[in-house]
């Protein structure tokens, strides 16, 4: 698989989110969050729902104009950048509810991964000469080692409106992959799977993470999954950071334990196991333990 | 091995083989086929039916071009009729004798038809900008008013276009001394003009949709499709819509300015008023009737339509409530020109309602049903 080089190892960080505030009519979603990303690391955020945690990846992709704050991604300031900018520069992102172009097949969704690598224009795509056909190929080439590592080979030539909830996730998790991302932001990989499709997906992560090296932002609410992947975690309530460690030390954390008891949820995050994975039930303070409902698909990101 | 492999033509050793344009073999017998007899149509049937072909290439050309915009693109456009009168005036004027009373510069149509292609797809990148601004209802309100700007431009600047009712001459089709839009003999043989321009028509349709195929399959056209179905899941991966939307723009209107600058080649009086929407709306009708976002459905709706007049001028004969006259002075119920507006706008609806991947995706029924025979599924 295209390998990508950890970006500048050595260097400073990846990703540098300082002081960020990001506020809707009303609501505040994000409240002087600060954070960094280290080269290779796996960096988890985790909180109860409506806690921000989505709308951090929105101002991150350029999605959302943070209201204060910086955000630097490889030594740049990216605040005020177009999304496709910030994409072009390497940051790739899966979503909490998929967006997958449906009525495309798999291999075109992937495909559509690669566009930041794609030097050819619209004259060369008409004459289908030259660099077009070389690139082409190439991507396809390149898309069909992310087909293999996914596992996902039966299912290439299908629109990926008509696969099953679990594929389409690694559909979107290889789209990502495809633009051979220098940070990778993973919006609830897990959502909505059961214990096998889960596992998978914890297994692709840490390959991606292992041999390709690279660095990945992960949000989630399977605390198991958290728990054992993560490098740091920080976690979130109503928009303001509790803290930033070591799993097991926020795991432990009195104000952490709060806010998730203080919802009201029967879930103790101490007892590591997919704990509080239902998004789709909405509401903080429903219970949620144990329930591996998918959430209704609904469209658009936010 | 090989012989393996050569017995089972559906299985790829190669992903060039298997992002080829014609990638299966009875793709490329039946596009042999089709080539075989559009070559033989022009010594088969007569003049006025071998015109109705050439015009449905012709109108197949600016259908691709609409369809790359409003189809692959998803930004609906009802300024299609403009870019088709910026088209066939600029091959007019270039063409066009150069002591009549008409704006002309007596060049060949070598350099008319491709520069009317440029100067339609410039008016597009211009008006482009829009597009990224708006959408939806918003777009399809906009460019119809580019519509009415034309019409009224069309009417006002006479040396270029003759105004209202009056018209100015067609577009001249000399290459070199080679007048398609004459009879006369190629290599010892007679042919009248319209044999000479169908087969004109016909290979830049050919030319024209392989381009437009080519860009339809490469990071363009899947750009295209994801700014249609998704824009900002598009942009988050590294597509800025606004310059996509501008290509798509502007390679349409070249398309629909090439299908101008065709069309009044074979009609000898460019009429300003038929610039209208009704054009436009026409234009639509080809792309949801033939298919929204596929080559070979822009041809077949434009071919469809191309010919709903022949067979709708064929009514009267018929059924005597239908009139030939516009001003029903012989009693008729309704004129062949009413029924056809009609006949567009049930069409139109039937497709959208019953068919909405229009007459391409009737092909495909059809053909898995064959596949798949005797088994209904
Ligand atoms: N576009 C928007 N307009 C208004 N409010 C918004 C918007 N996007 C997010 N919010 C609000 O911001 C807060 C944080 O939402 P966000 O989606 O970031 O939460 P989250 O941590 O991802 O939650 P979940 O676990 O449910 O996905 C919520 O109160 C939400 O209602
Ligand atoms: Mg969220």
């Amino acid at each position: 698989m295209a390998v990508v080089t950890p970006a500048g190892a050595g260097a400073g960080p990846v990703l540098e989110f300082s002081d960020v505030v990001l506020r809707f009519a009303g609501v505040t979603a994000i409240d002087r969050v600060s954070f960094t990303v280290d080269p290779g690391e796996l960096f988890a955020i985790i909180g109860p729902n409506g806690a921000g945690k989505t709308s951090i990846f929105n101002v991150l992709s350029g999605v959302y104009a943070p209201e204060a704050g910086s955000v630097s991604f490889l030594g740049t300031d990216i605040v005020g950048h177009k999304p496709h900018a910030i994409a072009a520069m390497g940051m790739a992102r899966t979503f909490q509810n998929i967006e997958l172009f449906e009525n495309l097949t798999v291999i075109d969704n992937l495909m559509l991964g690669r566009h930041r690598h794609i030097r050819y224009g619209w004259l060369s795509a008409m004459a289908w000469l030259g660099p077009a056909r070389t690139q082409e190929l190439a991507s396809r080439r390149a898309i069909e080692e992310i087909i293999d590592f996914l596992e996902i080979e039966q299912y290439r030539k299908y629109p990926v409106g008509l696969l099953p909830y679990g594929v389409q996730k690694r559909v979107e998790l290889g789209r990502a992959l495809a633009m051979e991302p220098r940070l990778l932001l993973l919006d609830e990989p897990v959502a909505g799977m059961n214990l096998e499709e889960t596992e998978d997906m914890a297994r692709f992560i840490l390959d991606i993470r292992e041999e390709l090296e690279i660095p990945i932002v992960l949000v989630e609410h399977d605390m198991g999954l958290v728990m054992d992947l993560a490098d740091r975690v920080l976690c979130l309530d109503f928009g303001k950071p509790l803290t930033t460690g070591k799993p097991s030390d926020v795991q432990q954390h009195p104000d952490v334990i709060a806010a998730y008891l203080g919802g009201g949820s029967a879930v103790d995050v101490a007892a590591s196991d997919a704990a509080a994975d239902d998004e789709a039930a909405g509401g903080r303070g429903e219970p949620t333990a144990g329930t591996h409902d998918r959430p209704a698909e609904t469209k658009g990101t936010r | 091995m090989s012989n393996a492999l050569t017995r089972r033509p559906e299985l790829y050793t190669t992903y060039a083989q298997d992002m080829a344009l014609l990638d299966t073999p009875a793709k490329r017998n039946s596009v042999a086929a089709l080539a075989v007899a559009a070559l033989t149509v022009p010594w088969l049937v007569v003049d006025p039916v071998l015109f109705l072909f050439a015009q449905g290439f012709a109108l197949a050309i600016g259908a691709i071009g609409l369809n790359l915009v409003t189809g692959y693109a998803g930004q609906v456009s009802l300024g299609h009729a403009f870019f088709v009168a910026v088209g066939a005036y600029t091959a007019a004027a270039l063409t066009g004798d150069t002591d009549t009373r008409f704006v002309g510069f007596g060049l060949q149509l070598v350099v008319g038809l491709p520069v009317a292609g440029l100067v339609a797809g410039l008016a597009g990148f211009v008006i482009s900008p829009l597009a990224s601004r708006l959408r939806g209802l918003y777009l399809a309100i906009v460019t119809l008013g580019l519509v009415f700007l034309g019409e009224h431009l069309w009417k006002e600047w006479r040396s270029l276009t003759g105004g209202l009712g009056a018209g100015r001459p067609g577009v001249v089709a000399d290459v070199g001394g080679f007048r398609f839009d004459q009879p006369g003999e190629v290599f010892g043989v007679l042919m009248s003009s319209q044999q000479k321009m169908y087969y004109l028509c016909f290979a830049l349709l050919v030319v024209f949709a392989v381009l437009a195929r080519n860009l339809a399959r490469s990071a363009v056209g899947r750009a295209f499709g994801a700014i249609r179905d998704r824009d900002v899941a598009a942009e988050v991966l590294g597509v800025p819509l606004a310059k996509y939307k501008s290509i798509a723009f502007t390679v349409s209107s070249a398309y629909a300015g090439i299908a101008g600058s065709l069309l009044y080649t074979l009609t000898s009086v460019i009429e300003p008023a038929s610039f209208n929407l009704l054009m436009s709306v026409q234009y639509i009708a080809m792309i949801l009737i033939g298919g929204v976002a596929t080559i070979s459905g822009s041809i077949a709706g434009a071919m469809f339509l191309g010919f709903l007049p022949f067979v709708t001028r064929q009514a009267p004969a018929l059924f005597p409530w239908i009139s030939t006259d516009p001003a029903l002075r012989d009693g008729g119920f309704i004129n062949v020109f009413q029924l056809e507006a009609i006949l567009y706008g049930a069409l139109i609806v039937a497709f959208l309602v019953l068919q909405p991947r229009g007459l391409f995706g009737l092909w495909v029924k059809v053909r898995n049903y064959w596949k798949g025979w005797p088994f209904s599924y």
